[in-house]
């Protein structure tokens, strides 16, 4: 009976649970779903990671590639990242060019990276003026089941967190790049920003981490990135309800904390592939 | 709302630092608007802020494709084009932000299975993002008015940008948001000045934010043009009304030569070069 009255009403039964200060799955308001990391999955990709944000499933490789560095800036390199939201995750995206959804997600991920300065662009030229690293950041959602930004963010900042890249010398006589496989680094990470998404229901609730059902019933959404020192990298409100400056506020101090709780799982998932 | 804004420390208004010397009290560039300039589109709006301008058209609400149909709301579209080159990622990522703003003020439950499509073409570009989506929000509402889509408040775009010692500059040139720390585009209603859109670029700690957001709704720009006083019947060579924003003798930048005194007409009075439209006109108006 209760499946029924969620098919034909879907906001009511929602706003039923919402009264009670909780969610059909059981969470607060301010609980996010069950966080999984797993790292270095993927052999053939320099860096690697896999999120689980409850049923949201981001799998996020990065490859590094040799290119000359942009003329206005000799001494950067590049990190080009892609969102890429396949039939496979959701029966609402086709296959084809990239749809509007990917599309923003990809701007978001490459605001975000530009924003928090989590790689200094100046880490990846090799030789000013002639060779840089390109690092090809690709995410593919393999199940959609809504906050996809956050995930996307962690596994960006996970699998950057694994790469590994060899060293490379240029031979002075033949002008050619000498790859050493055998002796790797890992990149300089500067900052750890993390994303933490609310949507606000009926112009005046707002709910952490929603999910499919709840993004779709949702008035408005808003998504906050910090970094540690509690600096702010992106506050992204597309449109939607309108938010008091109190609401921002306290949206902020829950960011604030899933920082620290994202932080610890991440030096956790680190702390147990080190020793090799 | 002069009061407001000047308690607050960090604002510094800029004198003829800019391209354009900004009006007494306000810390805005010049600005201006012109309604009902196209023929076809059910309403259009140009809108210059600065060095940037915006020309929007708008179509609707009308015939909807059956696969875009939503069954009991307007189905709300934006195109953005650049002035060079086709649309890319990052215009896709600004139509949605323009599109989501709009569709938490058009009252969409009156229109169900129709669409209303919203065209934005860049006309001039200062070579910064920020200021540009500011003027394309702006561009959408006032096209939207023009059009007589019933809204239930109006919507204003503003940029402002923190530069390092944190001082907070409002409608910054592209100058001074190449220097800034951060900048922030915000989208702020005009009935209950509430955010409605937030977006940012660089870093800035939460402390600075709420004073940004706070100034969103209280320069000239959204009290003055959300207002405007009176509808001026232009001579009939021009094409349209105009709205003019918080700017002294700014006429003659916009190309044309100073206008003759309007003659006397009650505000809401139709006038001569006004087609009928849908809803009533006065939405938002006044």
């Amino acid at each position: 009976m209760a499946a029924g009255f969620k098919t034909v009403e879907p906001l009511e039964y929602y706003r039923r649970f919402l009264k009670e200060n909780c969610r059909p799955d059981g969470r607060e308001l301010g609980e996010f779903r069950t966080t999984t990391v797993n790292i270095g999955s993927i052999s053939t990709a320099d860096g690697s990671a896999l999120v689980k944000l409850g049923n949201t499933t981001v799998i996020c490789g990065v490859k590094a590639e040799f290119a000359a560095p942009p003329t206005d800036a000799p001494d950067k390199g590049y990190v080009v990242p892609n969102v890429d939201l396949p039939p496979l995750c959701s029966s609402r995206f086709r296959s084809g060019p990239p749809g509007e959804e990917a599309q923003v997600a990809s701007q978001f991920i490459a605001d975000v990276i530009e924003n928090s300065q989590i790689i200094q662009k100046e880490d990846l030229c090799i030789s000013p003026g002639k060779l840089a690293w390109v690092l090809y950041c690709d995410l593919i959602c393999l199940d959609y089941d809504g906050n996809i930004l956050d995930a996307c963010t962690f596994a960006l900042l996970a699998a950057l967190k694994n790469v590994q890249l060899p060293e490379v010398t240029i031979n002075e006589e033949t002008a050619l790049a000498e790859v050493n496989l055998k002796k790797k680094s890992y990149l300089n990470i500067r900052t750890h920003p993390v994303a933490t998404s609310f949507a606000v229901f009926d112009d005046t609730l707002l709910i952490v981490d929603p999910t499919g059902e709840e993004e779709h019933l949702a008035t408005g959404t808003l998504t906050i990135v910090m970094d540690e020192e509690g600096k702010l990298c992106c506050l992204h409100k597309p449109g939607g309800s309108g938010l008091t400056g109190a609401k921002l506020q306290d949206c902020m101090s829950r960011a604030v904390t899933r920082h620290k709780e994202v932080k610890k799982l991440m030096d956790e998932v680190i702390k147990s592939i080190k020793p090799k | 709302m002069e009061e407001e804004m000047h308690t607050d420390a960090k604002i510094r208004a800029e004198t003829g630092a800019g391209s354009s010397p900004r009006g007494p009290g306000c810390s805005l560039r010049h600005f201006a608007c012109e309604q009902n300039l196209l023929s076809r589109p059910d309403g259009s709006a140009s809108f210059l802020q600065g060095d940037t301008s915006v020309l929007a058209g708008v179509y609707g609400p009308a015939e909807v494709k059956v696969s875009k149909e939503i069954f009991n709301k307007a189905t709300l579209e934006v195109i953005l084009r650049p002035k060079i080159g086709l649309p890319g990622v990052a215009e896709k990522s600004r139509e949605r932000l323009i599109r989501n703003t709009c569709e938490a003020v058009v009252l969409g439950t009156l229109h169900p299975r129709t669409s209303i499509t919203v065209v934005l073409q860049v006309v001039s570009d200062a070579g910064s993002g920020a200021q540009l989506l500011a003027c394309c929000l702006n561009a959408a509402c006032m096209a939207l008015v023009d059009a007589g889509v019933p809204m239930r408040a109006l919507f204003c775009g503003v940029t402002c940008a923190l530069d390092s010692d944190g001082t907070l500059v409002l409608d910054p040139t592209s100058k001074q948001e190449k220097e800034a720390r951060a900048v922030l585009t915000f989208a702020v209603d005009n009935v209950e000045r509430k955010l409605l859109m937030s977006s940012t670029k660089g870093l800035f700690s939460d402390a600075e934010f709420p004073s940004s957001a706070k100034l969103g709704p209280l320069p000239g720009s959204s009290s003055a043009w959300l207002r405007p006083r009176r509808l001026r019947n232009t001579s009939s060579a021009s094409t349209g009304n105009r709205c003019r924003g918080v700017t002294p003798r700014a006429e003659t930048s916009w190309g044309r030569g100073p206008l003759p005194p309007p003659p006397p007409t009650h505000p809401l009075q139709p006038e001569a070069n006004q087609r009928p439209s849908l809803a009533s006109r006065s939405y938002g108006l006044m």
